[in-house]
Order: structure tokens, then C-alpha cells, then sequence
């Protein structure tokens, strides 16, 4: 009964209802969204890393998981550690950002790298023919829609796009690790090495010996710094997710707390009504949570439709820039979000409620 | 003080603060009802009808006085327990209906007995008593699709699905027309007669109050007569 009550009090002003969920829905969309694309970036970057086939990464001592501050390390270094014991090959790269954090480039020698990660699969074009020849992949090229042979604008060059290949493999956009070194100030100069090992059972041991010869550098296995490369690790992201979460409870709070509140005032005569037939405080109390519980439900559930619209106009307009993923065991973490603020948001104007005076409340117009 | 009285009223106060100003409504009431009575309480404005069917129905309690209403004390009782008491105990029908206008009559009903903690069915010879009431074929409509006289008969059937020992009918007939207000009356009656159905009803139609087998008089706070 109710839950009929409630249903058809949600009813009786559907557009108060409609509006109260689809402003409950926008955080909850705004959640989802935010924490898609820290976990897209985060996947996205996991998988070029794992796509490159290295056993182990050396990276200079100033870097952090997820930063590198230009290419500190000396070129030569590469040669010294291809000759370490159970390492087969060592390759070096130079990374530089092209768009923000989202989207970076790599210098890197080609023959050598397509030896480490297997050769690429071109969709278009080939391999560096000139000194000004770029290779984009799929990834990039979705939200730029080029061809090979045209030119792209990057960093501050017109660039030849020689080819567009599948991505997952290092960056998405590759330079010619010599002219991408010159361009940068960083000549003989890399921003981290990867290493193949003859068996990557001997990783543990390689980075054991490593360390002791080059104590201050950040030496992993692949498999490590892919695992480092998550929400915890990345300075900043925690607390910006708390404070998008804090938003959101505050904006379902704000919400729920005016409509709840409006609508208590409307039905102040039908709250006199029930109390007359002899309804608690508690039941009144419960009617209201639980009308706002139900907006805070349907509140989730648009916003989980809602963020498929923004995953979908993302992948439209930005996909390279914002690699969005759906997220669905965040869903549940969504909607706990909502429904605290949604709670707490009826619970002043329930309490309300359920302190009127019947008398006063019969005789209300 | 019992003499078998299902409601026993003496010396009753009730005083109203309105801001710094207080307000007597009530100055010294006595008052007896026996059960199946049909009481009638007419007075002017302001002589304290409603005040004292407040008091009765547990809607406010008393300032000073002795009230037992089915052996309750009510000038002892809590705000919690005059809530118990409207759930079981008074029913009330209101000179406006009030109904809840978003739930139909049936749901109407069935809601009075949820919050009294019964089963929302009503038992087969409650069925009996829609009959008589005239309303067992609109019991699936909303309020604003009925009409005032179906209106209060469904406030009637509210008012008495959970038995109470005493129905307070405040101006039942006060926004109705002369045929639905004589086809209510004769219900009230009915149900006071075939039920045993304790009934206090506020009036201000001598007509009405003709119903009751006893009329009593207020005027400025207090009873002054009981015909």
C-alpha cells in the first residue's frame, strides 16, 4: 500500500517527478563519465604498454607511473643494457605530449621497435620513407579522419602521415626517434628503455642485478608498471573523483531536499488526512524517503543511460582525446552515491512532514 | 466517573496560544456518551465544537480536564498514543471529504486499514456495508471523478472499515446539496442503528442535528444545554 501511495503520488506530478530524476540522473552521468574515461585513459594505457613486448621498462629516476619529464637518459645507456645478461634486445624511446595527457607521441627507430612488438599491421600507408613522416593509429585517426599521405599539424610541424596502423602498441602517434629527438632538444637523449629478455622468467633477476648497477632509476616488468597504471597511482586522480562524487551527492541532496520540499507543502492537507487516520511520524517519514528513494532509483537508472549517450557522442566527436569506457561495476558505487544524497535530501522536508500538526495541516488550502 | 459512558468528559479545558495571546476554546465542558449513541453538537462559530471533537478524535490534546474516550485517558496519553487512537479507536468524516486525491476510493479505503495495520481487504461484510452506502460500483475511481455525495459516503466507509468505537462526523453534510445531504444523514443513521455505531456529529442544520437522538448546545466554550 505503500508503495502504491508513493507510485501515484510520483504520478500525480509527473512533471516535478520526470524533471527531480532527470536532475538526479546528471550526476550520476557525471560520475560514470569521469570515472569512464580515468579508466579508459588507464586501460588504453595499459594496453599500448603490453603491446610493445618488452619484458622490463627502465625508466629515469625523476618519472613518476604515469610522467616522464622529457628523455633524461642518455642514448648510450641502451647499448649497456642490450648487453646485460639474459637481455636480448633494448630498444629506447622518447615520449612527448601531443594533446594534454590524453594523447601522446614516441620517437622511436622503427626496424627496432617492430622487432620488439611484432610488426605493425598497416590499414593504410607504410613505414618512415622521409624524416617528416609520422604513423598514427586507428585510435588517433578516428577522431581526425586522415589518409596516408596527408599532413597533420604537430608540434608546431607539418608532418607527412606515412602510414596508419592498428593501435595498441607504444603510442598512438610514432616519429622517427632521430628527428623527433632534434625537435625536442633531446639529442642522444631517450625517455625510457624497454628490454626483451631471452626468457621473461629471468624479469625478477634482471631487475635485481639492474638496480644494483643503476640504483636510482624505476626498473619494472611490464606486467608491473601495467598494474601501477591505475586510479591509486595517478597523482590527483582519487581526490578529483572524490570531489566529483562529493558534487554529486550534494547536487542529488539539493534536488531532492526543493522537490521533497515542495512537495511536502503541496500535500500538506493529505499529510493532515493520514494523520487523522491515525498515520505515525514514522510512516510519514517513510512515505517521503521512499519518494525519494524511487527518484533516486529512476535518477540512477537514467543516468546510466545517459552516460551511454555521452559514452556514444565521445566516441563521435573525441574519441582519441577521451578514451571513455563503460564502467558497469561502477554503476552500483553510482547509484549507493545518489541514494545517500537522495536520503538525506528528503529527510528534512520528511521530518517536516511528519512534525505537522494535524489540525493545522487539515485546514491547510 | 464510568457509568458504562464510552466517552466521559469533565471539567474539560482546552487553550489555544495564538503568538503571545492565549485563546480559550474550551472553559469547563461535561460531557457523557454512552455507546450507540447518536449525539448531535451544534453551536455558532467559534463556541468550541471542533475543539472538542479534536480533543475526542485525539487530534490535539486537552489543557485540563478529565477525557476517557473507550477507556482511554486521554489527557495522560502521549502523542504516540493519541495516534494509536485514531487508528482504531475514532474515525473521522471531514465536511470537505478529504479523501486522498491521488489514490481511488477503494485504495482510499484500503489505506485506512493499512495504516490501522489490518489486512487492506476488507472483510465480506464490509462488502455489505458499501452496498449500503451506495458506492460499491465506484470504488475504482478517483476523488475528482466522483461526485460530493459519493465523495462522503466514501469517507464514511473510510471512517468505519476498522470498527472504531466512535465516528466523529464533523458538518458531513456542509458541502452538500439538500438530496445528497438527506441521503448522508439517513446513511449516518443507519449505520447508528443497524451497527450500534457510536456517532458525535457537529452541525450547524437543525434538520441534521435532528438526526441524533440528543442534541447538545455550545456557546462561548461551553455546553449549555442537551436536549
Amino acid at each position: 500500500m505503500t508503495a502504491k501511495l508513493v507510485i501515484e503520488n510520483l504520478k500525480h506530478k509527473p512533471m516535478r517527478s520526470l524533471l527531480s530524476i532527470l536532475l538526479i540522473g546528471v550526476p550520476v552521468t557525471l560520475i560514470l563519465c569521469i570515472v569512464g574515461l580515468s579508466h579508459g585513459l588507464i586501460e588504453d594505457s595499459q594496453r599500448r604498454t603490453r603491446g610493445i613486448g618488452a619484458d622490463v621498462i627502465v625508466r629515469p629516476p625523476t618519472s613518476s607511473i604515469i610522467s616522464l619529464s622529457g628523455a633524461p637518459i642518455d642514448q648510450r645507456m641502451v647499448g649497456f643494457l642490450a648487453k646485460q645478461p639474459h637481455v636480448v634486445q633494448a630498444i629506447g624511446i622518447v615520449n612527448v605530449p601531443i594533446e594534454g595527457v590524453t594523447v601522446g607521441g614516441a620517437g622511436i627507430d622503427l626496424k627496432e621497435f617492430e622487432k620488439m612488438s611484432g610488426a605493425f599491421s598497416y590499414v593504410e600507408g607504410h613505414g618512415f620513407e622521409g624524416p617528416n613522416d609520422v604513423i598514427i593509429d586507428t585510435f588517433y585517426n578516428n577522431q581526425h579522419q586522415k589518409h596516408a599521405g596527408d599532413t597533420i599539424n604537430l608540434l608546431s610541424t607539418q608532418w607527412r602521415i606515412s602510414g596508419i596502423i592498428d593501435g595498441g602498441k607504444g603510442a598512438h602517434i610514432l616519429f622517427p626517434i632521430d628527428v623527433l629527438q632534434a625537435k625536442t632538444g633531446n639529442s642522444a637523449k631517450v625517455s625510457q628503455i624497454y628490454l626483451k629478455l631471452d626468457d621473461p622468467a629471468h624479469a625478477d633477476a634482471v631487475i635485481k642485478a639492474l638496480k644494483e648497477k643503476l640504483e636510482d632509476y624505476k626498473i619494472y616488468t611490464t606486467e608491473e608498471f601495467a598494474s601501477l597504471l591505475n586510479v591509486n597511482n595517478i597523482p590527483g586522480l582519487r581526490p578529483f573523483l572524490i570531489v566529483i562524487m562529493s558534487i554529486a551527492v550534494i547536487i542529488g541532496f539539493a534536488v531532492v531536499c526543493l522537490s521533497m520540499y515542495m512537495a511536502v507543502l503541496q500535500r500538506t492537507r493529505e499529510i493532515g488526512i493520514l494523520k487523522s487516520l491515525g498515520a505515525s511520524k514514522a510512516f510519514i517519514l517513510r512515505i517521503i524517503l521512499a519518494e525519494a528513494v524511487a527518484m533516486g532509483i529512476g535518477g540512477t537508472i537514467l543516468g546510466i543511460l545517459m552516460s551511454y549517450g555521452a559514452y556514444w557522442l565521445i566516441q563521435k566527436l573525441v574519441p582519441a582525446s577521451f578514451p571513455m569506457v563503460i564502467v558497469q561495476s561502477w554503476w552500483l558505487n553510482a547509484g549507493a552515491i545518489t541514494l545517500v544524497g537522495t536520503t538525506l535530501g528528503a529527510l528534512y522536508p520528511g521530518l517536516s512532514a511528519a512534525s505537522h500538526d494535524p489540525i493545522e495541516a487539515l485546514a491547510y488550502e | 466517573m464510568n457509568n458504562g459512558a464510552i466517552i466521559e468528559i469533565h471539567d474539560l479545558h482546552k487553550t489555544y496560544r495564538v503568538g503571545k495571546v492565549e485563546v480559550p476554546a474550551l472553559r469547563g465542558v461535561d460531557l457523557s456518551v454512552q455507546p450507540g449513541e447518536f449525539l448531535s453538537i451544534v453551536g455558532p462559530s467559534g463556541s468550541g465544537k471542533s475543539t472538542l471533537f479534536h480533543i475526542i478524535g485525539g487530534l490535539t490534546p486537552p489543557t485540563a480536564g478529565k477525557v476517557r474516550v473507550a477507556d482511554q485517558d486521554l489527557a495522560a496519553m502521549t502523542d504516540a498514543g493519541r495516534t494509536r487512537l485514531r487508528k482504531r479507536t475514532v474515525g473521522f468524516v471531514f465536511q470537505k471529504f478529504n479523501l486522498l486525491p491521488n489514490l481511488t476510493a477503494r485504495d482510499n479505503i484500503a489505506i485506512a486499514r493499512h495504516i490501522a495495520g489490518t489486512d487492506p481487504e476488507p472483510s465480506a461484510d464490509f462488502e455489505e456495508v458499501l452496498r449500503l452506502l451506495g458506492i460499491a460500483n465506484r470504488l475504482d475511481h478517483k476523488p475528482s471523478a466522483l461526485s460530493g455525495g459519493e465523495q462522503q459516503r466514501i469517507a464514511i466507509a473510510r471512517a468505519i472499515v476498522n470498527h472504531p468505537a466512535i465516528l466523529l462526523a464533523d458538518e458531513p453534510t456542509g458541502n452538500l446539496d439538500t438530496e445528497n445531504s438527506k441521503a448522508v444523514l439517513s446513511i449516518i443513521r443507519d449505520l447508528n442503528e443497524r451497527l450500534g455505531q457510536t456517532i458525535l456529529m457537529i452541525t450547524h442544520n437543525p434538520e441534521a442535528a435532528a438526526y441524533g437522538h440528543h442534541t447538545v448546545h455550545m456557546r462561548d466554550g461551553r455546553i449549555i444545554e442537551r436536549t
